[in-house]
Order: structure tokens, then C-alpha cells, then sequence
């Protein structure tokens, strides 16, 4: 009882963190369409850039203070929602019009350049991650021991799910987005600046998936330029079983996947906990495409 | 010329060039050998991915199966009595071969399938998912016969070297000669029909989910080939060779030679083989320099370097320049 | 208001627009009627900048915005409720209406023009929470009506307001629009494949056959004509 308990809640922080780089994904795919390949590197980029912020914020504050904290994770997020806003630029936004592979090429094409730029600058060999949120014991009982860093994953998380809840449904910019992801076209005869809609998704996605890569560097304290490949193609799981496109379904799909991963890992299969959460992927797709909350839209030929 | 007859030219010249290979410097042999199994593996899957239209990014999952079946039945083999040298060899290399084709080609059957009901991004994301899935079957199997092991899992396999310059641009000959032909007869026009409008075909009577699952077989069937080559000729193996990153080394070999034309493909296989070569002086900077001409390319010209019609146009050129000569 | 001066159009090799010209004067209704495929929804997606001219000119209240994005049309006082309708599924009848004033900073008449909205057309505040996706046709209708005036256009351009409604909404809806070019004050091109009620209701009409202009007058005059009766007005 108390190893399946300690299995949830390791489980439901790892899911956390694919939640917050699902509803990248699907946001993206929401307004253009197309999986952003790249988006599990942006998490990697996140991850790198906490680790350097934490070197320079530790001359002011203490590794593992709150406020250090705080503005690792703000300049990291800051970091990727520019990076994010900067690929969709110069890479997609040339592509608009294009057929959707091509889009899906030049994204590997940004992902790869991801990756080896940042062998090229940070090495391809693992770094430690400073420890900037306390691993310590937050709760302990006899059944189950809840780590701070899990306690602040899973807070982390949820509250920047709840923002950007209210961002897309309270404001005006986030209207537009679901204007933009229903139909483009109408949206710019609403006035609505399409490209600026777009970039706006990039930035807030990409800001998302930085966090995920603080959270992530701070819970698995070893960081490498291709950490992303893994947890970003199991979040592209977690938002196709949540019904890619839907914005609650990626938060509850990256719960799912990440607790599945979890309890497989405690298992005899461990080692095919890969192929286990992409034959949920190939199974989603096949026999229920809209995810378990989406609702399904054909392709438009 | 009757098609036959080059392919028997063709043959008789790579015969000839092979006597020679002696003389090649081992590295520079290993850059000519990864070319032709290069240009095994891009032409078929040309044939999925140019030709009839189904984006594939699980070549080097069928290419895995190939290798490992290959591996497996030769190790067997060789372990069991048989020679690797001379006819022995050349019987353990063969039935090795189209051992590991056979079961690359059940693979892509058992791929195929289920994924025909996706299109698009959503067909390349679940190739890819059955890639891995492979990658993580191969890194978990591990057994022994009488005392030598087999697979390996994440350890790798010690294969024996059988392939050579002759065997690898005789199978490559007769992979491009066989698209080529396929998709120039009555019958191969299908595939293109596939591709250029799904529902006309289907109006025209071509079934193009058989069509489809026709292209994976047959393109997992000589991925499987192209495996087993490789596998005996680098002599060791590991669940690392046939990643997704290898897939899409293949897929790029195919756009950048434009999808649907075989020349440009063997083209683009044949310079994105020796270009990280070329560029291994810097080799910090090769790769981040081949993802941005990736993205540059798609961005200037999807329709790849060597789209169809270049390549046709320069052919036709060359063949009145002679003509007129 | 509106100044079209021989403008081109075309979609790869076909030409769907061979030389229009035609003129919209302030506060007037004008109409454009045609068959299936004339070119009217086309012209009307070039005038809101969905699809690129090949040549000639557009010009607002003697602006040019012929080259100009989609939503810098909006900005220049041209709103269009297009054909099909494209509302927002997704959003709410609320939200769909807010999604029209997306240009606007002036948030207190916002909320009265709102009201406006919701006085001519009293069925959509019943629905004001429902998603856009949840309402009849001719409510839609409505909704897309609705939301092209939040932007408070100086120029309304409507496709097909009758087209799938039932007929008593039909006279309701042209109804409205008369009420809103009067009272508001906005101008109105109107395409109508129901010519008998558009000519009834417009000051001007131009009657469009594959991509040219082949008859203009007064609506009056234009109902009284031979050709159009028998063409477009089913009676000999």
C-alpha cells in the first residue's frame, strides 16, 4: 500500500511536469496546426538556462532561498517564451502556407539545431543541477515521504495551469487564441492580427515548457542537451491522449503518462516504459484519435 | 537501352570496380560502403515516402529488425558448421539477408496496417513511435545458444563480416532498379495515384490502402536488407545504430533529393554520406551546420535539390548533347 | 464610401474577377447579385483583404487599402459577415460579439453598442452564454450580423445573409439591416443570391455574371428589367 502511494506521488510530479509541456504542444497545435517538433528542446534550453541564472543569482542570494528561486525561474521562462517567439519567426512563420510536412521537417530541422548548438555550448556531457529547491523531506509517514521539490513540482504546476486557464478563457488575447484555433480566417476579420496571436502562443508555451525544464532539473538533477528528446516526445503523448488541441486534456494526459510511466517503472517491464507509453500513443491514434477529451476534427484534405 | 540490359552493364561494371576495392584505403572504403547501403536505404524509402505519398520516420526501425535477424541467422549459421568465407559465405550472407528482409518486410505489414487510417504528421509521429518501440524490444532481448550470445540488448552484438563492396551496390542496384521499374510500369502508377489525390485513385478502382500497405512492406523488406549489410559489415550492433535520428537521416536523404525521383535520392545519399565526412574537421560545428541547411532547404525549396524535374531536365540535356555529338 | 476601380482577381490560372468596377456612396445600401459562382463572395474576401488582388484598386472613403493584411482592413472601418457565417463554435455568443470589437479600446460604448445588438436581435442575448456552435442557423445568422457591427464599421459587407434560414427569419434579418443602415448610419454592400429581397431593400445593385459587371442602376430600375427578372427573379 505504501509503495503504490509513494509510486502515485512520484508519479503525479513527473506527470506534472509533461502536463506543463503538453499544453505547449497543444496550444501550438491549436492555432497552427502542426506539432512542433522543437518543443522538447525549448524544455532542454529551459533547463540550461536556469542552471547558468543559478550560478549568477547565487553571488546575491543563497542556492535554494525562495527569491533565488523565483528569478531562476523567471529568467528562464523569459528566456524560452523570447526563443520560442524567435523560432516561430524565423523558421515557421515562412511556412504558413505550406503543406504540413514540410512544416514537421523544418521542425526536426530546429529541434536537431537545438540539440547540437547546446553540445556545442554547454558539452554533451551530463551536469549536475545546483539544488535550488531543497529535496529534503516535506512529509513523511510511515506510507509515504513527499519531498519538497515534489511538493513545489506539483503546486508549480498546477498554478501556472490555473493561469494560463485564466489567461485563455478571461482575457482578450486569450479569446483571440481560441478565435485563431476555431477558424483563422474569421479571426482576421475580426481584426484580430493573426501573426501576433501566434507568436503570443509560442511565448506562453514556450514559457511553460522552461518552467518544466526548471522543475525538471531541480527534481532529476542531471541536465544534458538532449534531456529533452524523452520527456518531450512523452508529453506529445500525454496531448494526443488528451485530445491534442484541448488545453485541460494535456494537463490530465500528462498526469496520466506520468503516473503510467511511473507504476511501470516499479514493475518487471521497467525497461520497456519507452515503448509502452508510445504503444499508448499508437493506440490512442488508432482507435480514438480525439484523445479521451477532444472532440475529433478530420483532417482537412 | 532496354532496361535489363543496363541494370546487366550496370552490374558487370560493379563487378569489375569491386576487383579494385582491394587497393581503397579501409577508411575511405567505409565512407564508399555506407554510400551504397545509404542509397539502399533512402531509395526505399522513397518508395513510402516520395512515391506514394505516406510519410514514414521508422526506416531505421525496419532497418533494425533486418540487421538483427540478419545477425542472428548468420551467427547461427557460422556458429553451426558454416564457413564465412567463399560459397559458404556467400550462402550464409544470402539467407542471412533475406532472412532479415523477410522479417523487416512482416514488420512493416504489422506497422502498416494499423497505421493507415493517419495521414500526415500524426502517420510520421506513429512511425516513429513504432521505431522506438523496436529500439526498445532490441535493447531487451538477450539469449544464448551453445554458448554465444545473441542480441545482446543494450550491450550490442559481435556480428561476422560478410558484406562487401559487391554485395552492397549489387543490392543497391537491384533496389533502385526495382522501384525504378515498379513505378514506371501500368501497375506502379498506383502508388503515384496514391499520393497525388487519395480519393481520384480510390475512384479510379486502385485500392490505395493495399497500395499503401504494399509501400511499407516493400520499402521495410530492402530497409531490412540494407540492415543486414550494415550489420556485417561494421561487425558490431547495438539498439543505438537504428534510433529515430537514423530515420531521419533517411528522410532527409529523400527530401533533399526531392521526394519521388530515384536519382536525386541516390544523389542526396550519396553527398549527405560524405558531407559529415568532408566536414569531420569541424566536427563541433558539422551537425548544427546540417539542421540549418535542413531548415534552410525546406524553407527556399521543399521540393528538395534535386526535385524531378532538374534532375529529368539535366538527363535530357545530357542525352541530346550526346545524341548530337 | 467604397471605390473598386477595375479590379482583378485570380485563384493559380482561373480568373474569378475580370475587371470590376463599382462604387458603394456613403450611408447607402448597395447590392450585388449573381448567380452561384460569379465572383460575388470573391470580391467581397478580396475587399477584407482574405485574398490578394492581381490588379486595380481598392480605396475606402478614398483610402487605398488594397495591399493591406486582413485585420488592418478592420481597422480602416470595413467589417464583413462572411459567407457561411464562421462563427466561433467554441466561444460564446458573448464572446463572439467581444471578438467583433477586438480593435476597440473605447470599452463604454463597447458595452452600449452591445446592447444595440442585443436590441435588434433580442434572441441572442437569450443565448448570451451558450457556445456559438449550440445556435439554429438563422441565429447565427444573427450572431455574425451582430458581430460585424461591434467593430462599429463604417462599411458592412454581408454574404448571403439569407442563404440556409428559414424564410421568415429571411425578412426579419432584412429587416434589421435596413434598420441598422438608418439608424447607424453604416454603409451596406449586400450579396444577395435572393435577388428580389436584396433589390427591395437596396438603394443601388449590380447585377455580376463570371467575374464582370453586366448590369448596374438604381434597385428600382434594376428590379423593373427585363434580363433580371428573368434571370435572377424567376419570372418572366
Amino acid at each position: 500500500m505504501g509503495e503504490i502511494l509513494q509510486q502515485l506521488v512520484n508519479g503525479i510530479s513527473l506527470g506534472a511536469i509533461y502536463a506543463l509541456i503538453a499544453l505547449g504542444y497543444t496550444m501550438i497545435y491549436g492555432v497552427l496546426r502542426f506539432i512542433n517538433f522543437a518543443h522538447g528542446d525549448v524544455f532542454m534550453v529551459g533547463s540550461f538556462v536556469a542552471y547558468y541564472t543559478a550560478t549568477a543569482v547565487s553571488k546575491f542570494f543563497p542556492v535554494g532561498s525562495v527569491p533565488a528561486a523565483i528569478i531562476i525561474f523567471l529568467v528562464s521562462m523569459v528566456f524560452c517564451a523570447v526563443l520560442g517567439a524567435t523560432i516561430e519567426f524565423l523558421a515557421y512563420r515562412p511556412l504558413r502556407i505550406r503543406p504540413k510536412l514540410t512544416v514537421l521537417i523544418t521542425a526536426i530541422g530546429v529541434s536537431l539545431f537545438l540539440e547540437y548548438l547546446s553540445q556545442l555550448l554547454f558539452g554533451a556531457t551530463p551536469r549536475g543541477f545546483p539544488e535550488i529547491i531543497s529535496n529534503a523531506p516535506f512529509y513523511k509517514s510511515k506510507l509515504v515521504t513527499i519531498n519538497t521539490v515534489q511538493t513545489v513540482v506539483i503546486i508549480t504546476s498546477l498554478s501556472l495551469m490555473l493561469v494560463l486557464r485564466l489567461v485563455v478563457m478571461k482575457t482578450k488575447i486569450g479569446t483571440a487564441m481560441r478565435a485563431v484555433s476555431f477558424n483563422q480566417q474569421a479571426a482576421s476579420l475580426m481584426g484580430i492580427n493573426i501573426s501576433s496571436v501566434i507568436t503570443f502562443t509560442f511565448m506562453i508555451g514556450s514559457a511553460l515548457a522552461a518552467a518544466g525544464g526548471v522543475l525538471y532539473g531541480a527534481q532529476y538533477p542531471s541536465i544534458d542537451p538532449l534531456m529533452g528528446i524523452m520527456p518531450g516526445l512523452k508529453a506529445f503523448v500525454a496531448a494526443v491522449l488528451g485530445g491534442i488541441g484541448n488545453i485541460p486534456g494535456a494537463a490530465i494526459g500528462g498526469f496520466i503518462i506520468g503516473t503510467v510511466e511511473t507504476f511501470i517503472a516499479g514493475t518487471f517491464l521497467s525497461t520497456y516504459r519507452d515503448a509502452i507509453v508510445f504503444a499508448i500513443l499508437i493506440g490512442i491514434l488508432i482507435f480514438k484519435p480525439s484523445g479521451i477529451m477532444g472532440k475529433y476534427e478530420a483532417e482537412k484534405v | 537501352m532496354k532496361p535489363q540490359f543496363t541494370f546487366l552493364l550496370v552490374f558487370a561494371a560493379l563487378a569489375a570496380l569491386s576487383f579494385t576495392m582491394g587497393a581503397v584505403d579501409p577508411y575511405y572504403l567505409t565512407v564508399i560502403i555506407f554510400i551504397g547501403i545509404n542509397i539502399t536505404m533512402a531509395t526505399s524509402l522513397n518508395l513510402i515516402n516520395g512515391f506514394t505519398g505516406q510519410f514514414s520516420l521508422g526506416h531505421a526501425g525496419f532497418m533494425g529488425v533486418g540487421a538483427y535477424i540478419a545477425a542472428i541467422i548468420s551467427t547461427y549459421l557460422t556458429t553451426h558448421g558454416m564457413s564465412s568465407d567463399g560459397v559458404s559465405g556467400i550462402l550464409v550472407l544470402a539467407a542471412s539477408l533475406l532472412g532479415g528482409g523477410l522479417f523487416a518486410a512482416l514488420t512493416g505489414l504489422a506497422v502498416g496496417i494499423p497505421s493507415l487510417r493517419l495521414k500526415g504528421d500524426y502517420l510520421a509521429i506513429v512511425t516513429l513511435g513504432f521505431n522506438e518501440i523496436i529500439r526498445v524490444i532490441i535493447q531487451n532481448v538477450d539469449f544464448k545458444i551453445a554458448g554465444t550470445h545473441y542480441v545482446g540488448g543494450a550491450r550490442g552484438f559481435a556480428v561476422p563480416q560478410l558484406s562487401t563492396f559487391l554485395w552492397v551496390y549489387g543490392i543497391a542496384l537491384v533496389v533502385v532498379y526495382f522501384v525504378e521499374n515498379v513505378i514506371h510500369s501500368t501497375y506502379g502508377r498506383g502508388f503515384l495515384a496514391v499520393r497525388d489525390d487519395e480519393v481520384a485513385a480510390e475512384a479510379m478502382g486502385i485500392n490505395s490502402t493495399r497500395f499503401k500497405v504494399k509501400a511499407f512492406v516493400i520499402g521495410a523488406f530492402f530497409a531490412g536488407i540494407g540492415g543486414g549489410l550494415f550489420a556485417h559489415y561494421i561487425q558490431y550492433i547495438t539498439p543505438d545504430n537504428f534510433t529515430f535520428l537514423k530515420s531521419i537521416e533517411i528522410v532527409v536523404m529523400v527530401i533533399l533529393g526531392g521526394m519521388g525521383s530515384t536519382y536525386g535520392v541516390i544523389l542526396a545519399a550519396i553527398i549527405l554520406t560524405i558531407l559529415p565526412e568532408a566536414l569531420r574537421e569541424f566536427s563541433d560545428y558539422r551537425m548544427i551546420i546540417y539542421s540549418l541547411l535542413l531548415i534552410i532547404l525546406m524553407i527556399s525549396r521543399p521540393q528538395g535539390l534535386f526535385g524531378n524535374a532538374s534532375i529529368k531536365k539535366f538527363l535530357a540535356k545530357w542525352k541530346t548533347g550526346t545524341a548530337t555529338n | 464610401m467604397l471605390e473598386i476601380q477595375d479590379l482583378q482577381v485570380s485563384y493559380g490560372q482561373i480568373k474569378a474577377i475580370k475587371g470590376i468596377s463599382l462604387s458603394v456612396p456613403d450611408k447607402s445600401i448597395v447590392t450585388l447579385i449573381g448567380a452561384n459562382g460569379a465572383g460575388k463572395t470573391t470580391l467581397l474576401r478580396t475587399i477584407s483583404g482574405l485574398i490578394k488582388s492581381k490588379s486595380g484598386s481598392i480605396k475606402i472613403a478614398g483610402e487605398e487599402i488594397t495591399s493591406c493584411p486582413a485585420h488592418e482592413i478592420v481597422k480602416r472601418g470595413i467589417a464583413q459577415s462572411p459567407e457561411g457565417r464562421m462563427i466561433f463554435s467554441n466561444l460564446t455568443v458573448q464572446e463572439n460579439l467581444k471578438m467583433g470589437a477586438y480593435l476597440r479600446k473605447d470599452h463604454a460604448n463597447i458595452s452600449k453598442d452591445l446592447d444595440y445588438v442585443f436590441n435588434i436581435f433580442p434572441r441572442l442575448k437569450e443565448r448570451i452564454s451558450q457556445a456559438g456552435g449550440t445556435l439554429s442557423g438563422g441565429e447565427q445568422q444573427m450572431l455574425a450580423i451582430g458581430r460585424s457591427l461591434m467593430s462599429k464599421p463604417r462599411l458592412l459587407l454581408l454574404d448571403e445573409p439569407s442563404l440556409g434560414i428559414a424564410p421568415i427569419l429571411v425578412r426579419t434579418i432584412f429587416e434589421k439591416i435596413v434598420e441598422i443602415n438608418k439608424n447607424l448610419g453604416v454603409t451596406v454592400l449586400l450579396v444577395e443570391q435572393n435577388a428580389r429581397m436584396a433589390l427591395a431593400i437596396a438603394h443601388r445593385g449590380y447585377v455580376i455574371e463570371t467575374g464582370k459587371i453586366v448590369l448596374e442602376g438604381e434597385a428600382r430600375d434594376l428590379a423593373e428589367n427585363e434580363e433580371v427578372k428573368k434571370a435572377y427573379l424567376g419570372s418572366g
